[in-house]
This record gives C-alpha cells, structure tokens and sequence, in this order.
C-alpha cells in the first residue's frame, strides 16, 4: 500500500519504467527490514564488542572504564590459552583433512544416479538434519560406558570412548564425521555435476586409465569445490563449540577445550568477564578473516597465473 | 580393464555399457558383491546411531526409567522434567516458527529489492548482510546479549528469534535474491502495465514463482532455529524458557550427577524426528538449498 502511493504520481509520465527516484525510494523500503536487523543486530554488536573488548566490563555491572590492552593482554595469558589454540588447530586439520576426503569419496561412490545410489546418498545425508547438539547428546549416550551399545565390548578391551586424551578426539571426530560427510558429499556431487561428460568421454578415448582420470581431470575441476569445502570445513571447525561443550565438556583432564569454549566460559562460567571474552571474540575473528582471505588467495592462484 | 568393467558395471548410462551388457550379467554380479557389501556397510554405519537410539529409548535398561519391558517410559520421564516437555517444545515451536516466518517476510521483501531494484548502498548492504557469515558465532553473542539486556529482550524467546533470524540472513537473502533474479522481467513489468504496484506485482505475480525458493529459505530456518544451542544457553536464563536442545542437554548431571541416559535418549528422539521428518518431505528443497551456495561459491 505504502508502494501503491509512491508509484501513483509516476503512472502517467512513464507507465512501464518509472521514474528513477521513485524506484530507489521503493528499493529502499523493501530492503529496510534487511537493513535494520543487519544494522541492529549485527553491525551494532559488532561494534560494541569492539569497544567491550577496551573496556573493563564484568558480567553483572557492565561498562566500567576504558583499559585497553589489558583485556588482550589477560585473555592470551590465560592459562587455558595456548592449549585451547592448540587443541582447535589439531582438531581443524583433523576434521578438515577426513572431512574433505570422505565428502569426495562418498561423492564419486554415489555419482551416477541410481535407485540404490540414490537410497545411499539418503542414507549419507540423513545425520545432517540433526542439529549438532542433538548429535552430540546422541553420541554422548552412543558413547557412555553405562547405556552405550558398545559398552561390554569397550570394557572386555579395558577402553573407553572419551577417557583419554587421543580417545576423545578420536571419537568426537567421528560425530563430526557422521554429522557432516553427507553435507561435503552434497557439495562435491554438485562440483562433479560441473564437469562435462565429453571431457570423461575425452580421457576414455585417450585410454586414461581410472586413477589417471581421477589425478589429471576430475581434481583439477574440481578445484573451486574444493576449495569452497576447505574454507567451510575450517571455519567451521575454528569455531568448534557443541561438541565438545555437550559430548567431551572440555574433558579429560581439559584436553578438549576449543577457543569458543574458552570464551564461553570465560564470559559465562566463573570469571564472568565480558571484556576478556570480548578480547577473544576479537581475536577469534581477526584470524577467522585472515584464514579465509589466505585460503581463497591459496585456491585461486593457478587461474590467475 | 577391471576399472573399465567395474566403471561400466557401475554406470547406469547406456552409452558407457553398450555391447558389454549381456558379458557382465553373471561376472558382473560376483564382480560386484564387495560393491554390494561395502556400500552397504556404509549406510549401516550412518543410519545405525540414529535407529539404536530409537529402539534403545523404547526398551528396557536398568538404570533409567524403562526397566521392565517395552515401553514409554523414559518418555514419561522425559515429560516430567523440570517445566515439563511440553513447555519446552511450545518454547522451541514458538521461537522456531516466528524466525521462520521473519526470515520469510524479511528475506522476501529484502531479496525482491536486491533483485529488481537499484537504489544508492544496495551493493554495500548486500555485502554486510553475507558479511554475517565471516563473523564468529560467539563473537556476536556476548555484544548482543548486553544489547538485549538493555532492550529488555535477553531472555525472552521473541528476542531469541530475532537474533536467528539475523544469522539466517545471508543465506536465505542471497537465496531469495537468485530466486527473484532467475524469474524473467517481463513478468512483473507487464503486471504492473496493468496497473498493479510493485507490491502487487510482487504479491500476485512473483511469489507464486519464487516459492521453491521460500519452502528452500523455510526449511534451513527451520531446522537452524530448532536445533541452535548456542544462542539460548547464552541468552536465556529462566529454566522454564529454555528451548528443547537445551532442556534436553540440562538432563544430564540432574540427579546427583547420575545422567537419566534413558531419558537422554527420549530427549534426542523428540529433538530429532521433525527435522528427519521434514528433510525426507523435503529433500529435494534441501538438497537445492546446498546447490545455490556451491555454484556461486
């Protein structure tokens, strides 16, 4: 209704193209309920986490005065600080590497479009409607030696799913497999559906055999996919958080603590310091920009060259 | 020569197997077995945590609320907890279905002019709206949660859904912008030839066929709102108004630090089944959901 007044005047003049001004005006109505979220909810916070991160700012008494390295300074010598950084970046590598691999395995095993190999791609991709706290709790029972399925098997060996160090990495890697393979096989069926058939057919004729096709065609084609896959496998996985706050609760022994965990409870479980967690946030996301810039530069310079 | 088989073997185009069809109808069977067996096995492996947590949370274990026989009750147990299952599913039906319905109106309204119209910062904000994707989850959850508290809106379940529909932005903007953009011009110029406003065209003419887009915008928000943990634990304290994935891992560590596994499981069962429900009906929205992201990268 508020369009139908705005356009009225214009009619006569131009019926089809209205008047350029008008049209703008008009953009700009439809686009503010996207400008104010973004403005409110996410510039604004943006912002303020900048500024919390110069200030003193306890959990329950807010603002109370500017301190600026101080907060950053506290928040790297943490004594979580460096295993947390180190921990993330293990299990990034980690999770990225089985990701990208199974994602693409699983992929070129589904490719042709069957009625099994469609049953199997269901099947692949089932978990990742799950929620990853869902997940998570379900492989917390999955795992538990009481309720777990594989408990009298895992006591016989004398082992258990998350009671070391390796074991729980290991197994939270596995949820994450589970959670997530079917999602990186999606995204590398759609980069194989981009390379034409005749290009195969090519190689076929040429008497490729099927690794060499693999090595010399599909690869190479594939490289936006990948390099898509890899950019999302580790910002995701920089930002671990669910997993271990729910499956491994930072344990045994504060092995699994990831950085957003850090910040967790820095912020919310006993220092109760905004302004710490703030400096973390900080940091968190000027690396988290770094990453990706050095990754989408990393991924796109044959094609320049 | 094996490779070339099998790929024959396991191709379903004709023009790959032509000629080679009757030679693989007894070698090719034994040739495929292992095929058979391993994807198979594969599949077991991805569906087997899903159906024993199903079975598990309807049968007996000592320990839990399901002791003797087949039964529900770990579910019963379920629904007793703290304000009661069925408090905690309104709290998530209600915040999923209103960052549902805001992502909707606000990504269709936003999409249509990012799409049809150029006006002076559209290219700046569209930028900031997919910036939101680069930022740390965390990093704009502890700002936000002083900002609501200020509005008088942390802890609240409505303030809870505008912020998952602030994350749900980029994707379900850029989205419904592709899906405006893939809608041919003629159709809402010569709608309003005859005289509709922009908002009529945009009403009549171009939501009929943008609506693939928004059951694809719909559905993400949907299980993104529903199975998002993080956003609540931070910004809802009031045990009463937590939402199902929270409620469900506060299980845990209740009764002198003996987790209710049986009731976990209940838990997971109740969290999990509408997002399977909803993925099955709607695969074919969810697999296109994934496919705009990848093509344009």
């Amino acid at each position: 209704m508020t369009s139908s007044t705005l356009t009225g005047p214009a009619a006569p003049a131009a019926p089809v193209r209205h008047r350029p001004v008008g049209r703008a005006l008009q953009g700009w109505l439809y686009a503010t309920p996207t400008a104010a979220f973004v403005g409110v909810l996410f510039v604004l916070p943006l912002l303020l986490v900048m500024l919390m991160s110069a200030s003193r700012w306890p959990l329950l008494s807010g603002y109370q005065g500017w301190n600026l390295p101080a907060n950053y300074s506290r928040a790297v010598s943490n004594r979580f600080f460096v295993d947390s950084v180190v921990f993330t970046v293990k299990y990034t590598v980690l999770a990225t590497v089985l990701l990208i691999a199974l994602g693409l395995g699983l992929a070129l095993l589904v490719q042709e479009s069957t009625r099994w190999k469609g049953l199997l791609r269901t099947a692949f991709l089932v978990p990742s409607a799950l929620g990853l706290a869902s997940a998570s709790l379900l492989f917390y029972v999955l795992y538990s030696p009481f309720a777990g399925p594989f408990a009298p098997i895992m006591e016989r060996m004398g082992a258990t799913f998350l009671g070391t160090p390796d074991a729980a990495l290991w197994s939270t890697l596995f949820l994450i497999v589970w959670r997530y393979a079917g999602f990186y096989m999606l995204l590398m069926l759609v980069g194989l559906q981009a390379v034409p058939a005749d290009v195969y057919e090519a190689a076929r004729i040429d008497g490729a055999g099927r690794w060499q096709t693999f090595r010399h065609i599909t690869l190479p084609l594939l490289r936006p996919t990948l390099a898509l896959c890899t950019v999302l496998c580790v910002t995701g996985s920089l930002l671990a958080f669910e997993q271990f706050y729910i499956l491994t609760k930072g344990g045994p022994d504060n092995s699994t603590i990831s950085v957003v965990q850090l910040i967790y409870t820095v912020a919310f479980q006993g220092q109760n310091d905004l302004g710490v967690a703030a400096a973390l946030s900080v940091l968190v996301l000027g690396v988290l920009v770094l990453v990706n810039v050095l990754q989408i530069r990393a991924f796109s310079r044959p094609e320049e060259r | 020569m094996t490779a070339q088989l099998s790929r024959a073997a396991a191709s379903a185009s004709p023009s790959r197997s032509t000629g080679r069809a009757p030679a693989t109808s007894v070698a090719g069977l034994v040739l495929r077995t292992p095929y058979w067996v391993f994807t198979g096995g594969l599949a077991v492996i991805f569906l087997y945590p899903l159906v024993w947590t199903a079975v598990a949370s309807v049968s007996p274990h000592p320990g839990t609320s399901q002791v003797d026989g087949w039964g529900f009750g770990n579910y019963r147990a379920l629904a007793d907890y703290q304000a009661g299952i069925w408090q905690y599913l309104a709290n998530s039906a209600f915040v999923s279905l209103l960052t549902v319905a805001l992502t909707l109106v606000v990504s269709t309204l936003g999409g249509y002019a990012f799409a049809r119209f150029s006006f002076p910062g559209r290219d700046a904000l569209f930028l900031v709206t997919l910036a939101i994707l680069m930022v740390p989850y965390a990093t704009l959850l502890i700002p936000l949660y002083v900002l609501l508290t200020q509005v008088g809106l942390q802890n609240s379940l409505v303030g809870l859904a505008l912020v998952l529909t602030m994350f749900q932005l980029p994707f379900s903007t850029f989205m419904m912008r592709i899906s405006f953009e893939a809608v041919p011009r003629e159709l809402d110029e010569a709608a309003m030839v005859d005289g509709c406003s922009t908002f009529t065209a945009l009403r009549r003419v171009l939501l009929p066929a943008v609506k693939p887009g928004l059951i694809t915008v719909g559905l993400f928000a949907f299980l993104a709102a529903w199975n998002d943990f993080m956003a609540p634990l931070i910004l809802i304290n009031d045990s009463d108004r937590m939402t199902l994935p929270l409620a469900v891992s506060n299980l845990r560590g209740q009764v002198q630090g003996v987790v209710d596994y049986g009731a976990t499981e209940a838990g997971v069962v109740v969290l999990a089944l509408p997002c399977i429900v909803l993925f099955l009906l709607l695969q074919r929205h969810y697999v296109r959901g994934f496919m705009s992201g990848a093509l344009k990268g």
